[in-house]
């Protein structure tokens, strides 16, 4: 329990420090009363006060009723929605409709209306939607009052946001916002039926700990999803989701930065956040040249190239591409690990991907051991061999 | 300028973090800490930009006492005053009651113009604290900052650059600000021996919760709105299979794998 004084109610009468047997009260420099620590909760202030703005808190009360459903945050960059999203409606129908609870979508931007459109095929009960010029791009500041807005007039009890760069930029300020829990990158979401928790289980510690997080009092219950862990859900034919235009409560005013220029990485065909397949070169590339072939694996294989820490630190590729604990965490569908030894900061980055392959000519290269195949050899031998084949078995497919 | 940098002390990754199997915490006993990565980034910005532009930096964390190591690793950097915010008030702190703890922190060391803080920790993972101190303070949010080009004391104006997925995305806004930092900014320095000295001498006050104006049900456990209730070791990888032979019969079997799998499709 805790004893709350309502700012905005207090006129700073000083009734309560009068009556108060501990002079556990005080005014504060705004002339507003303030709880001291020797304050034993004996409740006379409150009955003193004509203004009603003293109240006994039970520590964690009722705040978790009276919200219902779970929402999704649609995320979008260059007019295309992230695929995350969808998957997050697949994972919410499926909360929602243990919880049986409707699950609602919120989407902002320039064009919401027709991005509404493409939400709706995926099941969704109800959309929530800010069209307006000045959301075109994402930026903190409007994004962050219009979903505060649409939650507190809608009062999901779950809010599911990606796990990615723009959703972990989000979320943080949100739920700040919002003063309530965030869970961040889970992989694992779950629903507790006795208690009508959400049951949030992520990796942390590089990977090496899992922990499951309940926000047992606070609403919503708000959880950072890692992008492609969640199961594409399929597309539904029912119409019938319920598109509620909501009048923007940002203005241009509110962008608060300047967006100046967008220099768009050219050397990655494909961002690592996004791709399905990754090669991935280390120490054992030798060279900033070498990683040529790399890209060259990439291309015929249609995924995107990584690197380790030692790689990228010795200048032989930008940062961006680095995978491991200091650089991105990645979880394609195919990792190839070519000359890369394993160290675990480097693990932290990739072992949760569905296939690890990797190569390497040290057969006791820790990276061996999370690799579903490994092949001990010469990178410079079997990586343009496995160009060469690819290439051959797609000549052939195509003839046939 | 005045700018504080926001560090966490963390267990050193090369160290496997074990639990305890009976209470299912963490056995924090004998496992080695270190500055967080993304943090000593932080650090070495906020001293660079010193350099550049003038000022000081303050290094502010919060943790158990022995997070004062990190704290002078911060002023071995260049970094002029510490302070450590550490009472067991502030024990079981969730994401949400550290920002707001270091935001209190940060206003009472006055007028500030830049926060940096790493882009997450290594332990936790989160990159919330950011964020969440950043709204705290109302202060501009600037988020996976690879690089700062420009900042106009006078215009209390600041542009950098963001590592994004697709690109580099180049950022005007004004001061004050909060800026998250990736590893590509810059390369922490090595301290000297009279800088590593000096450090060891500097007091670094420690901070409590009768030192922060601020509302004591939303520090530590009682103002962390998420809880812990299980942690596990996730199951280990299955063991892989080595593939062997020739170089073209090896790649041979590996694609057969990998697209009956349809992991490829060719």
């Amino acid at each position: 329990m805790a004893l709350k004084v309502i700012k905005e109610r207090c006129t700073g009468c000083g009734l309560c420090v009068q009556v108060c047997p501990y002079n556990a009260i005080k005014l504060s420099d705004e002339n507003v009363a303030e709880i001291l620590e020797s304050c034993i909760l004996c409740g006379q202030c409150i009955e003193a006060c004509p203004m009603k703005a003293l109240l006994m808190e039970e520590k964690h009360g009722e705040e978790a009723t009276g919200y219902r459903g779970v929402m999704v945050f649609v995320e979008h960059e260059f007019g295309r929605i992230n695929h995350v999203s969808f998957e997050l409606l697949g994972k919410g129908r499926e909360l929602a409709d243990k919880l049986m609870v409707p699950l609602c979508a919120m989407v902002m931007g320039d064009g919401a209306k027709d991005m509404a459109k493409e939400v709706g095929a995926y099941d969704v009960d109800e959309i929530c939607v800010v069209d307006a010029p000045h959301l075109r791009e994402y930026q903190t500041n409007p994004y962050v009052r219009e979903a505060e807005n649409i939650i507190n007039e809608y009062r999901p009890e779950i809010v599911l946001i990606g796990a990615t760069t723009l959703g972990r930029d989000f979320a943080g300020a949100l739920a700040t916002r919002l003063e309530t829990g965030l869970t961040a990158d889970c992989t694992g979401l779950d629903i507790d039926l006795e208690k009508r928790l959400l049951l949030q289980t992520r990796p942390a510690f590089g990977g090496n700990i899992m922990a499951t997080i309940l926000c047992p009092y606070k609403r919503p219950q708000m959880s950072t999803v890692r992008p492609k862990v969640m199961p594409m859900p399929e597309k539904v034919t029912k119409d019938g989701a319920h598109i509620i235009e909501i009048e923007p409560i940002s203005t241009p005013k509110d962008l608060l930065l300047s967006i100046l220029d967008f220099i768009k990485d050219t050397a990655g065909t494909v961002n690592l956040a996004d791709a399905d397949i990754i090669v991935s070169g280390g120490r054992g590339i030798k060279g900033p040249e070498n990683f040529k072939m790399l890209f060259e694996l990439a291309q015929v294989l249609g995924g995107a190239v990584g690197a380790s820490r030692a790689a990228v630190d010795s200048g032989w590729i930008p940062y961006a591409h680095q995978v491991g604990q200091t650089g991105r965490t990645v979880r394609p569908k195919l990792y190839i690990a070519c000359g890369i030894s394993g160290a675990i900061q480097h693990l932290a980055g990739m072992q949760t991907s569905d296939i690890i392959v990797a190569i390497n000519k040290d057969p006791e290269a820790p990276i061996f051991k999370v690799a579903n195949y490994g092949i001990v050899g010469d990178l410079f031998k079997v990586v343009p061999e496995i160009i060469r084949q690819v290439k051959e078995r797609k000549a052939k497919s195509a003839v046939s | 300028m005045r700018i504080v940098v926001c560090i966490k002390q963390v267990p050193s990754t090369e160290a496997k973090v074990q639990m305890d199997p009976v209470k299912g915490t963490l056995i924090r006993e004998g496992v080695e800490s270190v500055v967080n990565p993304f943090d000593e980034y932080a650090i070495e910005e906020g001293v660079r930009l010193k350099e550049r532009y003038g000022g000081e930096v303050i290094a502010v964390s919060m943790g158990p006492p022995q997070a004062k190591d990190a704290l002078r690793q911060a002023l071995a950097m260049g970094a002029d005053k510490a302070a450590l915010l550490s009472d067991r008030a502030f024990a079981g702190s969730d994401t949400l009651a550290t920002a707001y703890t270091l935001s209190l922190a940060i206003k009472k060391l006055g007028e500030i113009d830049l926060v940096i803080c790493g882009k997450q920790a290594t332990d936790g993972d989160t990159a919330q604290v950011g964020p969440g101190l950043a709204q705290r303070l109302g202060f501009r949010q600037l988020t996976y900052v690879c690089k700062v080009r420009e900042i106009n004391l006078e215009g209390k104006k600041i542009v950098v650059e963001r590592l994004l997925d697709e690109g580099v995305q180049v950022v005007e806004t004004t001061l004050p600000a909060l800026m998250t930092v990736v590893k590509d900014i810059n390369q922490p320095r090595l301290p000297n021996v009279i800088s590593i000295r000096r450090a060891a001498r500097t007091e670094i006050p420690i901070w409590g919760p009768q030192d922060l104006n601020g509302d004591q049900a939303k520090f530590g456990f009682d103002g962390s709105p998420t809880q812990v209730v299980r942690i596990f070791t996730p199951p280990p990888r299955a063991g892989g299979q080595i593939l062997e032979g020739e170089v073209p019969e090896v790649v041979s079997k590996l694609l057969d794998a990998l697209s009956s799998q349809q992991v490829i499709s060719i």
